[in-house]
């Protein structure tokens, strides 16, 4: 897609065909990509991505054969029609409910990879924004599906997010009722979101087919964040990195059945067991842990309108990353202290999960109490996420482009060729 | 050869008298096309709104003979969680008392969210201002509902005292048709 096509049609039918629909020559092209030679496992996750999303499709197209999307039938015929009486229910429904959080763990492994190494920079902005794209949208498509099987936790979890758009001062009603299509969450909302969730997943796959578009223009990054130079930094795709993300996927397959056959409700809430009952909320209302860290910014702050601005903005600040980060040397390799602010950032958004799933009057150190500073203790959990997110939004827009102007990188390598040579046991 | 057939093309306007009739017949079709394409989205956008038999959900009798004092229930009304709660003298005095504290968020009287004489009836829907969840009455600082979902605190009168709450309980319309049953909506 890139440099000129070296495809050369060999048969009578090949030729035929090139000048009708070049369709081999488009995947023959696909195959030559040019990769540079010293990508490592971490670069194996875009591939598992792809996998993710086809099990996704092809599970679910199943699932929509044998679930009933009425309020009335929904939690039924999942439930029992599915997990009991369809043949293989059971086993295809375990696969698409893990498999959303397979899904998630992949992608964030894939989106800190790109903080990592750069990957976001120029000449990589479309790329890394349409990646940025896909995740927004693989939000909204898990969002609506954990809806789906009509429990308690899909009920009062469909309530609490649409209620979220409803803090927009003069708009915000109308969108939430345009959303429900009554007075509440309802059989009409469920209707509407299982239409969605049937969607989606198809618009994903087309933004996906643009995500490797412009991923083929500028070709991959690398962990040296060098620029490719000459050809003996790259080795075709196929087959060196056909092999290398094959065997990734199957070690990430290996985990995935751990799920599917050993931990099948690892990720399932028991009030999502019970029925979807509009007049009792479950005394703990948690969302699917890949939304954690937003539900715990969105809980910190006392105000309704910042709180659901603030959840946006966190999602908001990875798209505006490449026009934050000041700094011209790409990969945190030779970024010493951008590396220890990045794993600071990581580990806030993890404490960020943890208070998510964690009563916001919680205590973060158990049985020790504190004086009360805006509602809240200051050892309660509302407080480490009120640090947590400061810390969050701090990176982005504070530490990200003040530390590219200021830091001392370490020297970085003149290609690629030459760290891979120098390398100990290159030198054997 | 494309561009060849391109380059020999005339101008579309060359040679026409009056080019300006050209311009009028593209503003022309243009604004048709916007209009119609107007025309189309918006019934695949109101379609989304409340169909007719929900809208159509009826209004509510209901026999307060059900509630002991001190006691709620929680009925359904279009849908949604309505709590009708029997307050107990000490529940009014507590509400009346905080009637100009300084931590309500939404300043309203407790008299004025009660029909008079019926004091001891509270009516409100039962929806968490915040994000919608129905909070548990008897727990939190003031005597009244604290919501699960993400911490509001409501007093006796179902006013926010605390947490990312900005409203009151909502009160819905309602109105007593005697002294033991009430019509809501
Ligand atoms: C981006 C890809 C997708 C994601 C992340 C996703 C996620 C989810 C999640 C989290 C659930 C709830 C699972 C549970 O707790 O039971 C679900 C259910 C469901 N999904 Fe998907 N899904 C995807 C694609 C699809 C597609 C393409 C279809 C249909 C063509 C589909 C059909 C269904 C159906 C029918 C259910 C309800 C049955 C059930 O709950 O297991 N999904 N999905
Ligand atoms: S929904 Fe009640 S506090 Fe958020």
């Amino acid at each position: 897609m890139s440099g000129p096509s070296t495809y050369e049609p060999k048969t009578a039918i090949e030729r035929w065909l090139d000048t009708r629909l070049p369709i081999i020559r488009f995947g023959a092209d696909l195959g030559d990509f040019p990769t540079p030679k010293n990508l490592n496992y971490w670069y194996t996750f875009g591939g598992i991505l792809a996998f993710c999303l086809a099990v996704q499709i092809v599970t679910g197209i199943v699932l929509a054969m044998h679930y009933d999307p009425s309020g009335a039938g929904a939690f039924k015929s999942v439930e029992q029609h599915i997990m009991r009486d369809v043949n293989y229910g059971w086993l295809i429904r375990g696969i698409h409910a893990n498999g959303a959080s397979m899904f998630f763990l992949a992608v964030y492994l894939h989106i800190l990879r790109g903080i990592y190494y750069g990957s976001f920079k120029a000449p990589r902005e479309v790329l890394w924004l349409l990646g940025c794209v896909i995740y927004f949208l693989m939000m909204a498509t898990a969002f609506m599906g954990y809806v789906l099987p009509w429990g308690q936790m899909s009920f009062w979890g469909a309530k609490v997010i649409t209620n979220l758009l409803g803090a927009f001062p003069i708009i915000g009603n109308t969108i939430t009722t345009l959303l429900w299509g009554g007075y509440s969450v309802d059989s009409p909302t469920l209707n509407r979101f299982f239409s969605l969730h049937y969607l989606l997943p198809f618009v994903i796959a087309a933004v996906v087919a643009l995500h490797i578009w412009a991923l083929h223009v500028p070709g991959n990054s690398n962990p040296t964040g060098v620029n490719v130079k000459s050809k003996s930094d790259t080795v075709p795709f196929h087959p060196y990195y056909t092999v290398k993300d094959g065997f990734a996927i199957a070690l990430f397959m290996l985990l995935f059945a751990v799920f599917v056959f050993y931990l099948p409700d690892a990720f399932v809430k028991t009030d999502n067991e019970i029925p979807a009952n509009p007049l009792v909320t479950p005394a703990h209302i948690v969302p699917e842990w890949y939304l954690l860290p937003f539900y715990a910014i969105l809980r910190a702050i006392p105000d309704k309108l910042i709180g659901v601005l603030a959840l946006a903005g966190a999602i908001g600040c990875l798209f505006a990353l490449p026009w934050l980060d000041t700094s011209k040397v790409r990969s945190m390799r030779y970024r010493p202290t951008a590396r220890i602010y990045f794993f600071i950032w990581i580990l806030a958004s993890v404490a960020l999960g943890w208070c998510g799933s964690q009563e916001p009057q919680g205590h973060v150190i158990p049985g020790v109490g504190g004086p009360i500073f805006i509602d809240y203790d200051i050892n309660s959990v509302t407080w480490l996420s009120r640090i947590s997110s400061l810390y969050y939004f701090a990176y982005f827009l504070v530490i990200t482009p003040l530390l590219g102007l200021r830091e001392t990188p370490l020297p970085v390598p003149d290609s690629i060729y030459t760290p891979v040579l120098s390398h100990p046991v290159a030198a054997e | 050869m494309a561009d060849s057939l391109a380059q020999s093309a005339p101008s579309p306007t060359e040679g026409v008298a009056d080019p300006g009739r050209r311009d009028f017949i593209n503003i022309l079709a243009v604004s048709a096309a916007v209009g119609g394409v107007a025309a189309v989205a918006w019934p695949l956008v109101d379609q989304l709104n409340p169909a007719a038999d929900t809208l159509a959900l009826a209004s509510l009798e209901f026999d307060l003979t059900k509630v002991a004092l001190g006691q709620e229930v929680t009925i359904a009304w279009r849908k949604q969680p309505v709590f009708i709660r029997h307050r107990t003298p000490e529940e009014i005095a507590k509400a009346r008392a905080a009637d100009h504290a300084s931590d309500l968020k939404d300043p309203e009287l407790d008299s004025a969210r009660v029909k008079p004489g019926h004091d001891e009836w509270l009516i409100v829907l039962a929806s968490c201002t915040h994000l919608g969840c129905v909070p548990a009455f008897a727990q939190g600082e003031y005597g009244g509902w604290l919501c699960p979902c993400h911490g509001s605190q409501y007093d006796t009168s179902a006013r926010i005292r605390k947490g990312p709450a900005p409203k009151n309980l909502i009160v819905p319309d309602y109105a007593f048709l005697s002294d033991t049953k009430v019509k809501i909506g």
